[in-house]
């Protein structure tokens, strides 16, 4: 794409830079992945019922351009992108347990978006009572993308991997269903297709890593933290459906997460007010997730029905 | 020692020829048997290529099953070959020489077998090739590949070393055979004609393959330990596993031995070469192996019982009182107390049904050993098993696992069976050389100079 005027571009390796900028400045909540058209010319709106939005040009200047003028642009991912992670970012989530009144719409939302049949849960909600007096809560548990993996440590060949973006992912091109991760990871999180899953009816472009459909016979699966929806600066399925605003996601580099509602909240703030912490510290995996108590609960606990571990009848 | 004379070398050679190529009903039976066996695992194994790995019983949870708990028991039955080659060797006992072929045998067997298994229980086993294309050193699977690898190349090479000699004598000594074979055992014999510069250099490379194999032989399990024992999940993360891998297994090996010669005695009529000697002498080895291992699980279910800390408890109470308290508690009695307080017994020792019952009785244990050790710990995760679909809390293997189980233990007798086809059971040439330096007590072996050969070959 020649661009001219008060652009330097003259090819791949510019425009890559100038799509990066945009991204940038399209923070959270906005659209990232867009390109204007027609920036070069700067040109006022065209129509009068054309809204003005903001970008930034590759060279750090602000400009104001018609939206009509804006448009989607899917940048190319290759399979390197895809095990490296969003740049420049630091995938974190919270999950608020005094909010959580274990409605299950964040499980459902989830299925829907990567197509999962009911009876597999990516992010499962738990009936948890550590002790018989002590209160029961829910505990939504999502894969936590440690960042001292059990599972990618011991992938004979790096079919599950941690990203520069914090997230843990899996490229069911690679994976030989040996199932080492599965006996490695101590949150039972990862899921096998152990008979050939149900297709939708939709080819991917990116590479199996970030497929939003990851089910494949004889490969493992989990959580993956919605890599596609971040690309767009989306928030995951979880996250956007949780009415009790339970959920939060954002990035650890720029200190603020996001929930539901719209909220956006400083994540340093929001762990040290809430007295955060993370599920079985004592194991070492330093996970990316991280609970605030379930104190004060405003829903009642009252008719949860813990289920007791079945394996100790 | 005094030399034996030519007549009577020729008249053991003789004898311990006649076994090879030579037709057995019994045996043929047992071929035959075997081999279907392995056609209903194959058939198995191709519905369960075609269909998925859901037509077992593994789920989500108990993500491993029969297969990796029968890869841990041929790792282990595999280490049998460095105990006789290697450990006997260096702690001078003569009465090994009779064993060295039979025990290298079934370490190829076994070592196959274990090779095979991971293999079995693989989502998508066409990527096999993966594990050299984009290996990750780091992986524990690696290190057993590895070590598998090796430890298969070097009982090949401990197989093939002791085997010279004999099939040089079998190039001299057997006439009326089919010129294809003439040609093999030729080849084999690598122009072997015992020359002292021969024996030197065939001295040499035992002695040395003896000394690396044994490292290999306890890497290879100690590395499968680690398969569990670098996850973090209760019961598998202790830093008791490898050891108690590695003891396990030779108990399990020194458990299969017996029975192995017992069969072979009886089949093949080498009551003068597999004696009550060896009997006795491979029961004082279970003895101290299934005593020491003992002492193993005292440590690795005791100490945590004592303390019982959370998740370890669910696993324990689930061990000694719970589901798999039946197995547990025959592995622990049947396998390992009882065969202790039998053995301890010198008329059990020395009677060969006696051993031989004791051996059933641990090798049972074993096997029961390995489930145990794979399937319990993982049906205790840290987190709640909660909204489990049916099935998937629990581990009841299906009729395919079974087929396909019982297949590679029958692949794997099989082969020890096909390899004594072509080669005689018995390392002639160190048994004639051992009885002329130490005498037939020491080697174990008897009356050799009035042997009655039951059917020559060949005359």
């Amino acid at each position: 794409m020649a661009c001219g005027n008060n652009c330097t571009c003259n090819g791949d390796g510019s425009r890559r830079n100038f799509l990066k900028n945009s991204i940038a400045a399209l923070t959270t909540g906005l659209a990232g992945g867009a390109l204007i058209d027609a920036f070069a010319s700067c040109n006022p709106p065209t129509t009068k019922n054309d809204e003005l939005v903001h970008v930034m040009t590759h060279d750090g200047k602000m400009v104001s351009v018609a939206r009509s003028q804006v448009a989607d642009f899917k940048p190319h991912i290759s399979d390197e992108d895809v095990r490296r992670g969003i740049p420049g970012k630091k995938f974190v989530m919270v999950i608020d347990l005094s909010k959580c009144d274990g409605c299950g719409k964040c499980t459902k939302a989830c299925n829907k978006m990567h197509y999962l049949p009911s009876n597999k849960e990516w992010i499962e909600v738990l009936e948890m009572q550590d002790s018989p007096k002590e209160a029961p809560y829910y505990f939504p548990k999502p894969c936590f993308h440690c960042d001292n993996p059990p599972c990618t440590k011991v992938c004979p060949v790096d079919a599950t991997f941690k990203r520069e973006d914090g997230i843990v992912g899996i490229d069911t091109d690679r994976c030989i269903g040996c199932r080492f991760c599965m006996a490695a990871c101590p949150y039972s999180v990862r899921l096998f297709n152990w008979t050939e899953p149900v297709k939708p009816d939709f080819i991917e472009q990116t590479p199996a890593a970030e497929h939003v459909f990851q089910s494949k016979k004889g490969c493992v699966e989990k959580c993956d933290f919605c890599p596609h929806m971040a690309r767009e600066g989306k928030l995951p399925a979880c996250v956007t459906n949780c009415p009790m605003n339970a959920i939060w996601f954002g990035d650890a580099n720029e200190d603020a997460v996001t929930c539901f509602d719209g909220t956006t909240t400083k994540l340093s703030q929001l762990l040290e007010d809430g007295a955060a912490y993370r599920f079985m510290e004592e194991l070492g995996t330093e996970p990316r997730v991280y609970y605030l108590p379930p104190v004060n609960r405003t829903y009642s606990t009252k008719d949860m029905k813990i289920e007791k571990k079945e394996a100790e009848k | 020692m005094e030399k034996l004379s030519q007549d009577i070398k020729d008249r053991v050679e003789l004898e311990l020829l006649s076994t090879v190529g030579r037709r057995y009903r019994q045996e043929t039976f047992w071929v035959i048997f075997l081999a279907l066996v392995c056609i209903g695992g194959t058939v198995a194994w191709i519905i369960q290529l075609r269909k998925g790995l859901g037509v077992t019983a593994m789920r989500d949870y108990v993500s491993w099953g029969l297969y990796i708990s029968l890869l841990f028991f041929f790792v282990g039955v595999s280490l049998i070959g460095a105990l006789i080659s290697s450990i006997l060797r260096f702690s001078g006992a003569k009465w090994r020489y009779p064993l060295i072929r039979i025990a290298e045998a079934v370490t190829l067997s076994a070592i196959l077998f274990a090779g095979f298994m991971p293999v079995l229980d693989m989502g998508r086993p066409e990527r096999l090739y993966f594990l050299i294309t984009h290996g990750r050193i780091q992986s524990p699977i690696l290190w057993d590949v590895l070590a598998i690898g090796t430890y298969f190349f070097g009982s090949v090479i401990f197989f093939y070393l002791p085997l010279i000699p004999d099939v040089a004598i079998m190039r001299d000594k057997l006439t009326d055979i089919p010129v294809w074979r003439k040609k093999v055992y030729r080849r084999l014999a690598m122009g072997w004609e015992g020359n002292p510069t021969q024996r030197r250099l065939l001295k040499k490379a035992m002695w040395l393959m003896s000394v690396v194999i044994l490292p290999v032989a306890v890497s290879v399990h100690t590395v499968s330990a680690w398969l569990i024992a670098m996850t973090l999940r209760s019961g598998w993360n202790t830093s008791i596993m490898g050891p108690y891998f590695v003891f396990g297994a030779l108990m399990a090996g020194c458990a299969i031995m017996i029975l192995i010669i017992a069969i072979l005695r009886h089949g093949y009529h080498l009551e003068h070469y597999l004696t009550p000697t060896h009997f006795s002498r491979l029961a004082a080895c279970l003895l101290a192996l299934t005593a020491f291992y003992l002492y193993l699980n005292v440590n690795k279910y005791g100490v945590p019982a004592y303390k019982m800390a959370k998740d370890e408890r669910y696993l324990l109470q689930d061990l000694f009182t719970g589901r798999q308290s039946l197995l547990f508690w025959f592995t622990q009695v049947a396998g390992l107390l009882l065969p202790i307080v039998l053995l301890s017994f010198k008329r059990i020792r020395e009677s060969i049904k006696g051993v031989v019952s004791v051996a059933v009785m641990v090798l049972l244990g074993a096997l029961i050993n390995r489930y145990l050790i794979v399937v319990p710990n993982m049906l205790h995760p840290f987190v709640p098993i909660q909204h489990a679909q049916p099935g998937f809390a629990s581990y009841n293997p299906t009729l395919i696992e079974w087929m396909i189980t019982a297949s590679s233990l029958a692949g794997f007798v099989l082969l020890i069976i096909l390899l004594f086809k072509p080669f005689p059971v018995i390392t002639m040439w160190e048994v004639i050389e051992g009885v002329e330096k130490s005498g037939e007590q020491a080697v174990g072996v008897e009356h050799l100079s009035n042997i009655q050969i039951i059917q020559g070959h060949g005359k």
